[in-house]
């Protein structure tokens, strides 16, 4: 007759335990906040989120920008005096919201990720040209250009790939892959 | 000659080519022999963890057992692929669970994962495997007077590997001091380049680059050195979406730590895959006057 977990312990949970201390030790020194580089363009600091956390604001944390923000920097991770790894923590809330399809619809970040490990799962390694367009299509026209602008210049030098490289027993690859997730497809 | 299995990652193949053969020809001076790790997989960099964890773990165990199966130690040049091999290699030897489960997928790969090598970053190899005295035993083109920013990024000494100094790292300038060139204090140089951000927050990416090369450009330095693509990319090819962004006229060349050792090792520039920059470094060139060797 377990009680249901709350919000903090579903992400402890979604934490692999190596990672060692979750968020309840934060005495909200503001450490993290004042590390992180991208504090300015999030709607919640690193400090604040893990509060909210704690407190088991679940609708807020996940409506927020911040988790999706975190460049996995670890700025704020080395320096905790708590021994908290906020950046696994951002990692957790990501994970929550990917499988619980509860984040915000104008993020790219999820959108990446899902097509990126699609590819993984597909060929083995990485692809840009395929992954591309996943992405620049759900970004502002001024920022498409920009990235069309690069991506053709890197080609010109040769830096970006033609076709993608495959590995050798995919069929193996994917069945390993099937042990661990559900991907989906023929076996 | 010590043998490494290099993992290249996806972005060696292409993106970062000149980090990939600046990489193999100046280890090869040092009887180092690095050889790609056959059938390899994309490490997932950040995204596969966004999935799942045990996913994550995985398909980085699945590189190490390809490297076990070849008897040879794990060496990484992009610093997220390190990360992911250093901590995958440390959590499943922590772990009989999370190993026993991870063997169970490899099965179907015909591997298994056993827990017998090593996981070093390219600067590794210099640092401390090869380290300062050798490499300016080997110098024979010091750079002298060339002034080079040390960029360490994030995941080289971030999350700590095990209880090294992460707040004030010296052990790049050693190499940029071995090489006969100036590190400058570059006081932002462990600072984050944005990694991903790039492509999913353009606008903080961006600005966290504009920081980064603002105060490189202060420090006096000549050259932004770089120990992974990511960081190599955002600094250099984005640089003219920064001019455009904030109206400035950052013109910094940024390359590879081990494109500015081969210089010094007196190593062809074509062999160190300069001339593919997007940000010239013709500048650093007519600066120091380099002997090129054959
Ligand atoms: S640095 Fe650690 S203890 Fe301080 S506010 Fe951030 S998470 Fe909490
Ligand atoms: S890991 Fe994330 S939250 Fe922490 S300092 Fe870096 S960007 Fe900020």
């Amino acid at each position: 007759m377990s009680a249901k977990p709350t919000f903090s312990h579903e992400i402890s949970n979604l934490m692999y335990k190596s990672h060692g201390n979750p968020t309840k030790s934060c005495i909200q020194c503001g450490t993290c906040a004042g590390t992180c580089p991208v504090a300015e363009y999030m709607d919640q600091t690193p400090r604040r989120l893990i509060g909210m956390i704690n407190a088991n604001l679940k609708e807020e944390v996940l409506a927020s920008n911040t988790y999706w923000f975190c460049a996995s920097c670890y700025h704020c991770t080395v320096r905790c005096p708590s021994q908290i790894d906020i950046a696994g923590v951002m990692y957790a809330v990501k994970r929550y919201s990917i499988w619980n399809k509860s984040y915000s619809e104008d993020l790219v970040g999820p959108a990446f990720s899902e097509a990126f490990v699609k590819i993984i799962a597909r060929s083995g390694r990485s692809y840009e040209p395929i992954l591309a367009p996943t992405y620049m299509f759900s970004m502002e026209p001024k920022e498409f250009v920009q990235e069309a602008f690069n991506a053709t210049k890197m080609m010109l030098k040769g830096r970006i790939p033609v076709l993608p490289t495959r590995i050798k027993h995919i069929k193996n690859f994917q069945e390993m892959i099937r042990r661990i997730i559900p991907i989906g497809g023929e076996s | 000659m010590k043998k490494y299995a290099l993992f290249p990652g996806c972005s060696l193949e292409k993106m970062a080519a000149s980090y990939y053969r600046s990489s193999v020809e100046t280890t090869k001076k040092f009887g180092v022999e690095l050889q790609e790790l056959e059938d390899w997989n994309c490490c997932g960099a950040t995204t596969y963890s966004y999935i799942d964890e045990l996913l994550a773990n995985t398909l980085v165990a699945r590189n190490l057992a390809l490297a076990e199966k070849e008897g040879l130690d794990f060496v990484a040049p992009c610093s997220a692929c390190y990360k992911n091999a250093y901590f995958t290699n440390k959590y499943i030897k922590e772990d009989p669970d999370l190993w026993e489960h991870i063997n169970y997928a490899l099965e179907q790969d015909d591997l298994q994962f056993h827990g017998s090598i090593e996981v070093y970053h390219i600067i590794d190899i210099f640092a401390k495997e090869i380290g300062p005295e050798e490499i300016k035993a080997k110098v024979t083109n010091p750079l002298n007077g060339l002034k080079v920013a040390p960029y360490y990024g994030c995941q080289i000494v971030r999350p700590r590997k095990n209880g090294e100094e992460f707040e004030n790292p010296q052990f790049f300038e050693e190499i940029i001091d071995a090489m006969g060139a100036e590190p400058v204090d570059f006081a932002e140089r462990l600072r984050c380049c944005g990694a991903s951000l790039i492509m999913t927050n353009r606008q903080a990416a961006l600005e966290m680059v504009r920081v980064l090369l603002n105060n490189a450009l202060n420090s006096g330095a000549d050259v932004i050195a770089t120990a992974c693509p990511l960081c190599q990319v955002n600094l250099e090819c984005y640089q003219t979406a920064v001019n455009e962004e904030f109206g400035t006229d950052f013109k910094m060349p940024v390359l590879y730590f081990t494109q500015i050792m081969g210089l010094a090792l007196g190593l062809p520039r074509k062999q160190l895959g300069i001339g593919s920059e997007l940000v010239s470094a013709a500048p650093i060139f007519s600066q120091v006057m380099v002997k090129e060797g054959k």
